[in-house]
C-alpha cells in the first residue's frame, strides 16, 4: 500500500501563486510579487524533489484519486493523478527548469510595468503543465494540454500593445487548435472503443491486441490522430509555423514554454501512449517520418536566420524532431532522455540569448552584435557550454541523448539515421555560427544611449556599453550550464533507459521492435562507429562555422550571392507561411467575409431581425388608429366583434346540422 | 299561443335598436335609454324562455336585471347631473377631459 503523497499540492501551489499575484499583484510591490512567485514555484519544485526521494519505496504506478468528474452510465472520468518513472522525470524537469526560469525572470522583467502579470501567467503555466504531466487520464491531461496553450497564448501576447506579438499569440493558439482537433477525435475513439479515458484501463484494453501489421486499423487511426495533436503542441511539420512567431514573447517565456517544457508535451503524450504506438507500425512510421523531416527542414531554415531568437526557435523545432524520431523508432526512453537534456541546454540557450539581448539594449539581430565575449564573459561561457551541448560534443548532455536517438534510429532504418546525422551537422553549424556572430569579431551594434533609443521592442534595457546581466539572471544560467555539462551522464550504461524501462516495458514485446533490439544486441563496434560519425560531423560543423564566420567573415555573403535563389528561399523559410496564408488563411478570411459575414450574417440573420422589427412597426402604425379614445368607437368594435362571433357560431350550427 | 321565435326576434330587434342607439347618439341621456333598451331586450328573451321551458329561473333573473338597471339608473343619472352642472353639456364627445 502506498503512502498518500498529496500530489495535488504540486500543481495547486503554482495556481495559488498565480491567483495571488493575478488578483493582488497590481497593488503589491515588486518585492512581494517576486516573493509570491518564487515561493510557490519553488515549493512545487521542493515537493517534486520530495516525491523523488520517496520514489523508490513506492509501488508503481502510484495513483491518486480526488473526485469523480464525469459519470455517465459505465463511463467515468475522475480527477486522478498518475505517477510513474516517466511522470517523475517530467515533473522534475518542469518544476526544476521552471523554477530556475522564474528566478531569471526576476532580473529580466524587473523594469516591465506589468511585472505582476508576467509572474501570474508564468505560475499559471506551471499549474497547467504540471496537471498535464501528472494527469491520470487523457481528459485531465487535456485540461493541462489546453491550459498550457492558453498560458502560451497569454505570454506570447504579453506585450499585446505590439501588433506582431498579439497576432503571434493568436497564430499559436489557432494552429494549436488544429492539433487539438486530432487529439480530441482520438479521445472520442478511446471512449467509443475502450469505454474509458484512464491510462490504466485504456492500456489494459490495448495490451492484448496484436500489432496492426496488416494495415491501418483502430490503433493506427488513434496513433495518427494523437500525433496530429502532438504536431500542434510540439511544433512539427505541418503545424510548426507558430513556434518561430512565438518568439515575440519575452525571452524567459521562450525559454520555459517554447523550448524546455510546453513544446515537449507532444513527446510526453506520445511516449505516454506508447502502448498504442507500439501496436501501430504505420503510425510509428508516420511519427518517425514527421520527426525526421521536421528535424532536417527546421535545421536548414536555422542556417539563414539572423534573429538570435529565431535561430533558437528553429533549432527547437529541429530538436523536437529528434525526439519524435526517437518515438517513431520505438525508443521512447531515448526521446524522453533528449527531452530532458534539451530542456537543460535549450533553456540555457534561450536564457543566455535573453542575457545577450539584455546586454545590447534589446537588439535581436545578430548582424548588429559581435565581439560580446569580453563584455559579457559569463553569458558567453554558459552559452558556449550550451552550444557545445546541443552540437553533440562529448561529454556534454546533448551528445549522449542525440547519439542514443541516432543509434536507435539506425536500428530501424539507416535513412532516419543519415538525415539525423546531416541534421546534427547543420545543428552544429548554425549554433556555432550564432556563437561566432554574437560573441566573436568586433562589436557591430550602435552604441546604445542611456535611454535605449536604439532599442527595439520592449526587451529594451539600454545602458550605454553592452553590460553583463545581474546575478539573479546569471545564477540560473550557471546552474543550467552545469546541468548541460553533466546532465547527459545519467544516460551512461543505459541507466536512464533502465530507469524508464518499467514504463516502456512492453517496448521489446512489440513485433516491429524486435529487430531494433537484435541490432542493438548485435555489434558494439557499429555503435562506436556511429558515435564517431556524429562527433565528427559536430566537429565539422564547428569548424565550418569557425571558418566562415570567424576566419573569413566575408565568405558567407559571397556564398549566399552564389546560391541566390536557394538562399532567398531558405531566408524566407521555404515560403511556408506564405503558402499557408494563400492556401488556408486567405480563403478562410475571404469566405468568412463574403459568405458568412456579408452573406449569411448580414443578409439572412440581421435582415430577418431587422425586417421583423420594421414589420411590427408598420403594423402597429396602422393598428394604433383603432385606439382613438372615442368610447363609442370602442363600443362599435365590441358590437362588430360580437356580431362576427355570433355569425360564426350560427354558421357552425348550420354546418353541424 | 305565440311561438317562441316571435319573442326572440322582438328581443333581438330591441337589443339591436339599443346597440345602434348607443353607437350613434351623442346625447348621454339617449345613450342611457339605449342601454335600458338593450337590457329589456335581454329581459324579454329571459322571460320568453322561462315561459317556454316552464322554468322559473329566467323570471327570477329578470328581477335581478331590473334591480341592477334601477341602481345603475340612479347612479348614472346622478353622474349625469353632476357632469351637466360642471360642463353645461350632455354631448359625450365634449366630455373628454380624460382623453390624451
Amino acid at each position: 500500500m502506498n503512502p498518500n503523497l498529496n500530489l495535488w499540492l504540486i500543481p495547486i501551489l503554482p495556481l495559488a501563486g498565480a491567483a495571488i499575484n493575478g488578483f493582488l499583484g497590481k497593488r503589491s510591490s515588486r518585492r512581494a510579487v517576486t516573493t509570491i512567485a518564487l515561493v510557490f514555484s519553488g515549493a512545487a519544485f521542493a515537493m517534486a524533489l520530495w516525491v523523488a526521494t520517496r520514489f523508490s519505496s513506492l509501488s508503481l504506478p502510484y495513483q491518486e484519486f480526488f473526485a469523480h468528474w464525469i459519470r455517465s452510465g459505465s463511463f467515468t472520468v475522475d480527477f486522478a493523478f498518475y505517477l510513474d518513472q516517466l511522470t517523475l522525470v517530467m515533473l522534475l524537469v518542469v518544476t526544476g527548469v521552471g523554477f530556475l526560469i522564474h528566478i531569471y525572470s526576476v532580473g529580466y522583467m524587473w523594469d516591465d510595468p506589468s511585472y505582476y502579470r508576467f509572474f501570474s501567467y508564468l505560475n499559471l503555466f506551471m499549474f497547467f503543465m504540471l496537471t498535464l504531466v501528472l494527469a491520470g487520464n487523457y481528459l485531465v491531461m487535456f485540461i493541462g494540454w489546453e491550459g498550457v496553450g492558453l498560458a502560451s497564448y497569454l505570454l506570447i501576447g504579453f506585450w499585446f500593445t505590439k501588433d506582431s506579438a498579439a497576432s503571434a499569440g493568436k497564430k499559436a493558439f489557432i494552429v494549436n487548435r488544429i492539433g487539438d482537433f486530432g487529439f480530441l477525435i482520438a479521445l472520442f475513439l478511446f471512449i467509443k472503443h475502450f469505454g474509458s479515458l484512464d491510462f490504466d484501463r485504456v492500456f489494459n484494453s490495448v495490451a492484448p491486441l496484436g500489432a496492426e501489421t496488416a494495415g491501418a486499423g483502430l490503433l493506427t487511426t488513434i496513433g495518427i490522430l494523437l500525433m496530429v495533436g502532438a504536431c500542434g503542441k510540439s511544433a512539427q511539420i505541418p503545424l510548426y509555423v507558430w513556434l518561430p512567431d512565438a518568439m515575440e514573447g519575452p525571452t524567459p517565456v521562450s525559454a520555459l514554454i517554447h523550448a524546455a517544457t510546453m513544446v515537449t508535451a507532444g513527446v510526453y503524450m506520445v511516449s505516454r501512449s506508447h502502448m498504442i504506438f507500439e501496436r501501430a507500425p504505420i503510425a510509428l512510421t508516420v511519427v518517425a517520418i514527421i520527426g525526421t523531416l521536421t528535424a532536417f527542414f527546421a535545421a536548414t531554415i536555422g542556417i539563414a536566420q539572423t534573429d538570435i531568437k529565431k535561430v533558437l526557435a528553429y533549432s527547437t523545432v529541429s530538436q523536437l524532431g529528434y525526439m519524435f524520431i526517437a518515438c517513431g523508432v520505438g525508443a521512447f526512453s531515448a526521446g524522453i532522455f533528449h527531452l530532458m537534456t534539451h530542456a537543460f541546454f535549450k533553456g540555457l540557450l534561450f536564457l543566455a540569448a535573453g542575457s545577450v539581448i539584455h546586454a545590447v539594449g534589446g537588439e535581436q539581430d545578430m548582424r548588429k552584435m559581435g565581439g560580446l565575449k569580453s563584455y559579457i564573459p559569463w553569458t558567453f561561457l554558459t552559452m558556449g557550454i550550451a552550444t557545445l551541448a546541443i552540437a553533440g560534443i562529448p561529454p556534454l548532455a546533448g551528445f549522449w541523448s542525440k547519439d542514443e536517438i541516432l543509434w536507435k534510429a539506425y536500428g530501424v532504418s539507416p535513412v532516419y539515421w543519415a538525415l539525423g546525422v546531416v541534421t546534427a551537422f547543420i545543428t552544429s553549424f548554425y549554433m556555432f555560427r550564432l556563437l561566432f556572430m554574437t560573441f566573436f569579431g568586433d562589436y557591430r551594434g550602435a552604441q546604445v544611449d542611456a535611454h535605449g533609443q536604439v532599442s527595439h521592442g520592449h526587451d529594451a534595457h539600454g545602458h550605454g556599453e553592452p553590460h553583463e546581466s545581474p546575478m539573479v539572471m546569471l545564477v540560473p544560467l550557471m546552474i543550467l550550464a552545469l546541468l548541460s555539462l553533466v546532465g547527459g551522464l545519467v544516460g551512461i550504461g543505459n541507466r536512464f533507459e533502465h530507469f524508464l524501462a518499467p514504463v516502456f516495458v512492453s517496448a521489446a514485446g512489440a513485433a516491429d521492435l524486435g529487430s531494433t533490439e537484435a541490432v542493438q544486441g548485435g555489434s558494439h563496434s557499429t555503435e562506436l562507429l556511429l558515435m564517431g560519425v556524429s562527433v565528427a560531423v559536430a566537429l565539422l560543423g564547428w569548424w565550418l562555422a569557425y571558418f566562415l564566420y570567424y576566419k573569413r567573415p566575408e565568405l558567407p555573403q559571397r556564398i549566399a550571392d552564389a546560391l541566390d535563389g536557394f538562399y532567398e528561399m531558405v531566408v524566407h523559410k521555404y515560403y511556408i507561411d506564405e503558402l499557408y496564408a494563400a492556401v488556408f488563411v486567405k480563403p478562410l478570411i475571404d469566405g468568412s467575409t463574403r459568405i458568412l459575414w456579408q452573406g449569411v450574417d448580414r443578409n439572412i440573420i440581421d435582415a430577418a431581425v431587422n425586417d421583423a422589427g420594421e414589420g411590427a412597426e408598420q403594423v402597429s402604425d396602422e393598428v394604433r388608429h383603432m385606439q382613438s379614445g372615442n368610447i363609442r368607437s370602442y363600443a362599435g368594435w365590441i358590437a362588430g366583434g360580437s356580431a362576427v362571433i355570433i355569425a360564426f357560431m350560427i354558421w357552425m350550427w348550420m354546418e353541424g346540422r | 299561443m305565440v311561438p317562441l321565435s316571435y319573442y326572440l326576434l322582438l328581443s333581438g330587434f330591441l337589443f339591436a335598436c339599443g346597440v345602434v342607439g348607443f353607437l350613434i347618439k351623442r346625447n348621454i341621456i339617449t345613450i342611457f335609454m339605449s342601454i335600458e333598451l338593450m337590457l329589456n331586450g335581454v329581459n324579454l328573451s329571459f322571460v320568453a324562455f322561462a315561459a317556454h321551458w316552464h322554468a322559473l329561473a329566467g323570471q327570477v333573473f329578470v328581477f335581478f336585471v331590473m334591480v341592477v338597471a334601477a341602481a345603475e339608473a340612479a347612479v348614472g343619472l346622478a353622474i349625469i347631473i353632476a357632469v351637466y352642472r360642471t360642463r353645461e353639456t350632455l354631448n359625450v364627445d365634449q366630455v373628454n377631459l380624460l382623453k390624451l
